[in-house]
């Protein structure tokens, strides 16, 4: 059971989320089939990494009850996340889960700071700035750059649409946004056009 | 005295600022305690729940300045469903509808909307300060309404909330003529900012002395904002990111040399290593920095910095900068006075963490140390008991192992004798976090030594009831306890109901407290508000008494059990 996939922040923690990976079982044993407990009733939409945890331990709860508090020592498993512990604030939580600083290599590369990029708009007369690095999928970058320019853009496979976004790549061609992996798109995409008319093939 | 006449008085008391004199002024006699009264103006009201609007401005019709909390304290650590409540429209509805003269807001825990924020911005026509610390529920269109419509603003301060931010132009809607702000934080919004209103917006406040940048400034911008405002005391970096051969860096380096009033740098909320140099001509009169907003800075790069703030006297630093990282800091920061040290990795999975090494330099080193908030891989009780020896002046202490049940890493024993003897050697401790393999015993020294104590935080510890009721017998001057998977049960709550009252409020979560015991608690203490709830809503199914407790909050309060309580909260 992938948790990073639920949560979306991108394929650099997987590492660290297989390690937290959730069994039903005592401490030490191997289980094969890890199971998915229902999250608690109330809404928490805005912490989805925190039901995870609280969904996840519920289940684990019950089982460390036994060794918990023992003084014959049974030892708590430090890679179970455990509700409430340790103690940190969910926004600072997020913060550590955030993308890494950039590196020098991008900067020099990109010229510019890598992660703003500019838009520019068919028939609009000016232009805008964007961080790529803020966006987390195609949709969420799609809807800021409707709400930016007040146009529906729609999906990037969206044949209704009027507007299509584009993006100049490293090798200096347009591209329709959308085709490649996301963060493929952030690392080769040096500017978006938004292109009005029906011209896409 | 009582020959003074009423304004003699009143003048005596204005120099008696703090709210604890100010409540104890109230007590010696009838006289007193109208004239304070009248003459209030900053209330402090710990939890929302205990005491309504309206009460509030019958005892104290000219007040101005009001700081409330909501939800428990644990609920930051996501214990406390989402719609708990801690609401605050009802207060600003009330305060708005008695005239108050209202100029300061500073809330905590609570439930803002963008109506109570707008309600505000058009209620009180001298309204100066707003600080939302880890509030939510509000948007940028509130902020937009507070920016618009409070002429003399002076403050806004927005510390770790939830906001959504609709990418507006809340920035824009301070007017022209808004030329009065002295601190500005806007460090926890997520969406863009427009870059050049806020250079405008810098430009046309001399007062400013306090700015914190959301992660949306980058470094161009934040250069151009040190040249209009060179007398900046605080400053919270958004986005320090740039290629160092660059015009835009080498301008920043000029421009920060002469920030000669630079005394307390944070944010960093994306940063890279190479660009820190840019500070060190500041760093020497720090008294404060904050860098535990930023995790990728390898401890190396930290050391290097903090060997220049000779200065310092509050640091809030990541576990990457290591025990050496804390041995650096032993020798340069003379001055701390206040140390944080956060968990890189919070899951404590990751390899970068303290231990007792860091923690034992630091004692050693900065002997005028009074709070300390530490996570670390591991603790001993002779490093404590060495802590406790190095740093008798400690207010704060409060550890945190990443994993909560671990023993002494050298003996395998519990913490006991550690915490015993920092509670012993350090008298004038008012709050105190434990972890670690704790028995009943830890709680005998701190009932035993720890007089001042105001505030215990517990979780996992204990062998038995007698844990608590050491601390509920012993501790006379407790305020909140706040406690998750121990064994206390009935008998240790309760042992003495009446003492609840002599305290703001008990948490107790994952207990062995069952549904009777709570039920017979809230009979005998009708002044006390009994909540008790769980997440799956078991508990108004449940009618057998037997049935343990998940979670129980329990407040004193003047005005009955609250009404905004959600269904899965059953107040007893």
């Amino acid at each position: 059971m992938e948790r990073s996939k639920s949560s979306g922040y991108g394929e650099c923690d997987q590492a660290n989320l297989k390690a937290t990976e959730l069994r039903l079982g005592l401490p030490g044993t191997q289980e094969e089939l890890p199971l998915k407990l229902e999250s608690p009733s109330f809404n928490n939409k805005k912490r989805a990494l925190a039901d995870d945890e609280e969904s996840a331990s519920k289940g684990n709860l019950g089982v460390l009850q036994d060794g918990r508090r023992s003084t014959s020592g049974v030892p708590r498993p430090s890679k179970v996340p455990i509700v409430g512990w340790p103690p940190v604030r969910s926004y600072r939580k997020n913060i550590y889960l955030s993308p890494p600083a950039t590196k020098k290599a991008d900067i020099a590369e990109g010229g510019a700071r890598a992660g703003y990029v500019k838009v520019s708009m068919d028939g609009a007369p000016y232009l805008r700035k964007v961080d790529l690095k803020t966006y987390k999928s195609y949709p969420e970058l799609l809807e800021s750059l409707e709400n930016m320019f007040n146009i529906p853009i729609g999906d990037y496979s969206d044949k209704g649409s009027d507007y299509s976004p584009t993006y100049e790549d490293k090798d200096g061609d347009w591209m329709l946004v959308g085709d490649v992996p996301w963060n493929m798109f952030t690392s080769t995409c040096k500017r978006l056009r938004i292109m009005r008319g029906g011209s896409r093939s | 005295m009582n020959y003074f006449p009423d304004e003699v008085m009143e003048h005596v008391f204005d120099f008696v600022t703090s709210n604890r004199d100010r409540n104890a002024i109230s007590l010696v006699c009838k006289l007193w305690y109208r004239i304070e009264r009248l003459s209030r103006q900053r209330v402090f009201i710990g939890n929302c729940y205990a005491i309504s609007p309206e009460r509030l401005i019958a005892r104290f019709p000219g007040v101005k300045s009001i700081t409330l909390k909501g939800k428990p304290h644990f609920a930051d650590f996501n214990l406390v469903p989402h719609d708990w409540g801690g609401h605050v429209y009802p207060w600003i509805e009330v305060l708005a509808r008695s005239r108050v003269n209202l100029e300061e807001l500073r809330l905590k825990r609570m439930v803002v909307t963008d109506e109570g924020l707008e309600l505000i911005s058009r209620s009180f026509v001298n309204f100066k300060s707003l600080v939302l610390v880890t509030c939510e529920g509000f948007t940028t269109d509130g902020l937009a309404a507070i920016a618009a419509n409070c002429r003399s603003l002076k403050e806004l301060d927005l510390q770790e909330n939830e906001v959504e931010d609709h990418r507006g132009q809340w920035l824009n809607c301070f007017p022209e003529s808004c030329t009065s702000l002295v601190s500005l934080n806007f460090a926890c919004l997520k969406g863009d900012i427009n870059l050049a209103t806020l250079e405008r917006l810098v430009a046309r406040s001399p007062n400013l002395k306090s700015l914190r940048l959301s992660r949306a400034v980058p470094l161009e911008t934040l250069q151009k904002i040190l040249v209009r405002a060179p007398q900046l005391v605080d400053l919270g970096v958004g986005s320090f990111v740039h290629d160092p051969d660059s015009e835009t860096y080498s301008k920043l380096l000029t421009t920060i040399e002469k920030c000669k009033s630079m005394r307390s740098l944070c944010g960093f909320l994306e940063v890279a290593a190479y660009c820190l140099p840019a500070i060190y001509p500041i760093c020497s009169s720090l008294t404060s920095l904050n860098l535990s907003y930023a995790p990728g800075i390898p401890g190396s790069e930290l050391t290097k910095l903090i060997r220049h703030c000779r200065k310092l006297q509050c640091l809030w630093i990541l576990d990457c900068i290591g025990d050496k990282g804390l041995g650096v800091v032993a020798s340069s920061c003379k001055e701390l006075q206040e140390l944080r040290v956060f968990p890189s990795d919070p899951y404590g999975v990751g390899n970068a963490s303290v231990t007792e090494e860091g923690l034992v330099a630091i004692s050693r080193g900065c002997p005028k140390l009074t709070s300390l908030l530490y996570f670390c891989q591991q603790m001993t009780n002779a490093a404590l008991k060495i802590v406790a020896q190095n740093c008798r002046n400690f207010i704060q202490f409060r550890l945190c192992i990443l994993d909560p049940t671990k023993p002494d890493s050298s003996t395998n024993e519990p913490l006991d004798e550690g915490f015993g003897a920092i509670v012993q050697s350090c008298k004038g401790i008012r709050r105190l976090s434990l972890s670690g393999l704790l028995t009943d015993q830890v709680f005998y020294y701190i009932g035993m030594y720890a007089e001042q104590l105001e505030m215990l935080s517990i979780a996992f510890a204990a062998d038995s009831d007698k844990g608590m009721l050491y601390v509920l017998n012993g501790c006379k001057k407790i305020r909140k306890l706040e406690i998750m998977e121990c064994p206390f049960g009935n008998i240790a709550l309760l042992s003495d109901v009446g003492k609840y009252e002599t305290m703001r409020s008990l948490w107790m979560s994952s207990c062995e407290v069952t549904l009777g015991g709570c039920k017979t608690l809230a009979k005998k203490m009708p002044r006390l508000n009994v909540e008790i709830f769980s997440e799956n809503n078991e508990m108004e199914n449940c009618i057998d008494d037997e049935q343990k407790v998940q979670k129980l909050y329990l407040y004193r309060t003047l005005v009955g059990p609250r009404k905004d309580a959600p269904d899965y909260v059953w107040t007893l």
